[in-house]
């Protein structure tokens, strides 16, 4: 592993957007020589002892929140997890004084899930804390492509010249925004597919391919992410039944002999089964899926570490 | 660091050092009455190939492979609050360790905070038998009650100067050097 060409100097963590290669790869890095505190008897550092750390998730998550707290807990922070239901939001209080208010109380850094694109960018421009965002509505959620890249980074060896294929509900997903964002700045290929009714207009634009079909998109593709159809979502009628979904873009061992032979599976989860992947496939040798859940503790660990040696003078 | 620095004085060359770590190497197979057990662990980065170089030695006269472990104490020093940036991380990578008698190794011993931290990262591990420490410099300027079991050279320094250890193994050379700093010395934090 070659040696980080950057020191990490930014308060907040918004987007990948904004991020280089080089700090991209200084985080998987980082991520690689923290994931060994899982295999220790004693799995916890006391790097962020003293840290309070304030997980504040305005939407349902079990997965991006327990990975988050894990990776609090395991750097020795103190943690704090406020959630929309049962707290002052509910009461009608807007979001900058919810912020102002738990300010008040000295965290060093807030994670943050929201409905709405930017509020995690509100915050950090408001608040001394660092801000994370742990996904804003369809528009960025950066510690969950982090934690594919370093999946199949950790599978393949490499990001660039990869073939990527991204199967799904591309227009209401945030993990597919970052996933372009980060896998093309590290030189890989993203090829998306999924219904029309669910394709943003204009996507090329962010210099991806576009295929119409499932075999188009996976042809030959090291990796396929398959993205989760929101069922909620359904009323909307993005496409006639979920029968047909499944027919047209669900992921079948039939279907996955087109991509490479040493193709890797991903999900960023929660998933459907028999609706966009099929049992076999999700339980089968191609998958890595909770592979990537255990992957997300040590990327938020490394996240966590870097955004809590940026001191207040930079803030 | 980005203070000026030039050479004062090589305090030892490839042939002292090859002479040191052998008797280094004869002191830690004497004291603990052969190789049974016995565990060295490299402190990242010059602690690494010191912990090499001494394994070799040991195995040779003994005839039997020391093994050998790397630790990286960076998620356990006591000045990250302080610094501007957080240094790299790098991996920790050790075999089981309860039981066994852990010689810690490191290239120069200074204010003992590394080793302080080293401490800390191994009680995380294990329970070693015992811990011992061996380094090749100890320029002095203690800031904790910590002292080596095995010393290459002990160097009286001043708080300008600095040491530079290099081995052949990373840094091309087997060569001890003083380094003195032109500029006043703002000491970097986490220096040994």
């Amino acid at each position: 592993m070659s040696e980080p060409t950057v020191r990490w100097s930014r308060k907040d963590l918004l987007g990948i957007a904004d991020l280089s290669a080089a700090e991209i790869q200084l985080i998987l890095d980082t991520a690689s020589s923290l994931q060994e505190i899982e295999r220790r008897p004693i799995k916890k550092v006391p790097t962020m002892r003293g840290k309070t750390v304030v997980n504040l998730f305005f939407e349902a998550s079990t997965r991006t929140r327990s990975s988050f707290e894990i990776a609090e807990k395991r750097l020795s922070a103190d943690t704090l997890n406020f959630s929309a239901s049962g707290s002052a939001l509910e009461k009608g209080e807007s979001l900058i004084d919810t912020a102002l208010n738990l300010q008040a109380m000295a965290p060093d850094l807030i994670v943050i899930r929201h409905k709405h694109p930017g509020a995690p960018h509100l915050l950090a421009r408001r608040l001394r804390a660092g801000v994370i965002n742990a996904g804003d509505g369809a528009h960025e959620h950066p510690t969950q492509a982090l934690l594919d890249a370093f999946t199949i980074r950790q599978r393949k060896g490499r990001l660039a010249g990869l073939k990527v294929a991204i199967i799904g509900d591309i227009e209401h997903s945030r993990v597919v925004r970052s996933n372009i964002h980060l896998l093309q700045k590290m030189g890989a290929r993203v090829v998306v597919a999924g219904p029309r009714t669910l394709m943003p207009v204009g996507i090329e634009k962010l210099g991806v391919e576009v295929a119409h079909t499932l075999d188009e998109a996976i042809a030959d593709a090291d990796v396929v992410m398959m993205l989760r159809i929101q069922l909620e979502r359904q009323g909307r009628m993005a496409f006639p039944s979920i029968r047909e979904y499944f027919q047209m873009f669900g992921l079948t061992a039939q279907r996955l002999l087109r991509a490479k032979p040493d193709a890797i599976i991903m999900h960023p989860g929660p998933m459907n089964r028999g609706v966009e992947i099929a049992s076999d496939v999700a339980d089968g040798p191609w998958s890595v899926i909770l592979e990537q859940v255990a992957n997300g503790v040590a990327v938020r660990m490394a996240v966590l570490y870097l955004l809590s040696g940026v001191h207040e003078e930079a803030r | 660091m980005s203070d000026q620095l030039t050479a004062k004085a090589t305090i030892l060359d490839g042939d002292e050092m090859a002479r040191i770590v052998r008797r280094m190497a004869g002191e830690i197979a004497e004291r603990n009455r052969g190789v049974s057990d016995l565990l060295l662990i490299g402190i990242r980065t010059r602690g690494v190939p010191l912990a090499e170089a001494l394994a070799a030695e040991i195995s040779r006269m003994e005839g039997h492979a020391v093994p050998i472990g790397v630790l990286d104490i960076t998620l356990y020093r006591d000045d990250l609050s302080t610094i501007a940036q957080q240094p790299v991380v790098k991996e920790t990578l050790l075999p089981p360790i309860d039981g066994a008698v852990v010689v810690l190794c490191d290239d120069v011993l200074y204010t003992g905070r590394t080793v302080r931290a080293a401490l800390d990262h191994l009680v995380d591990y294990g329970r070693p038998r015992s811990v011992q420490l061996a380094v090749l410099i100890d320029r002095g300027h203690r800031e904790l009650p910590i002292q080596a079991d095995f010393v290459g050279r002990a160097v009286p320094t001043s708080a300008d100067e600095d040491v530079e250890v290099r081995f052949s193994a990373t840094d091309g050379a087997d060569q001890v050097r003083i380094l003195k700093r032109a500029a006043q010395p703002s000491r970097e934090p986490g220096a040994r």
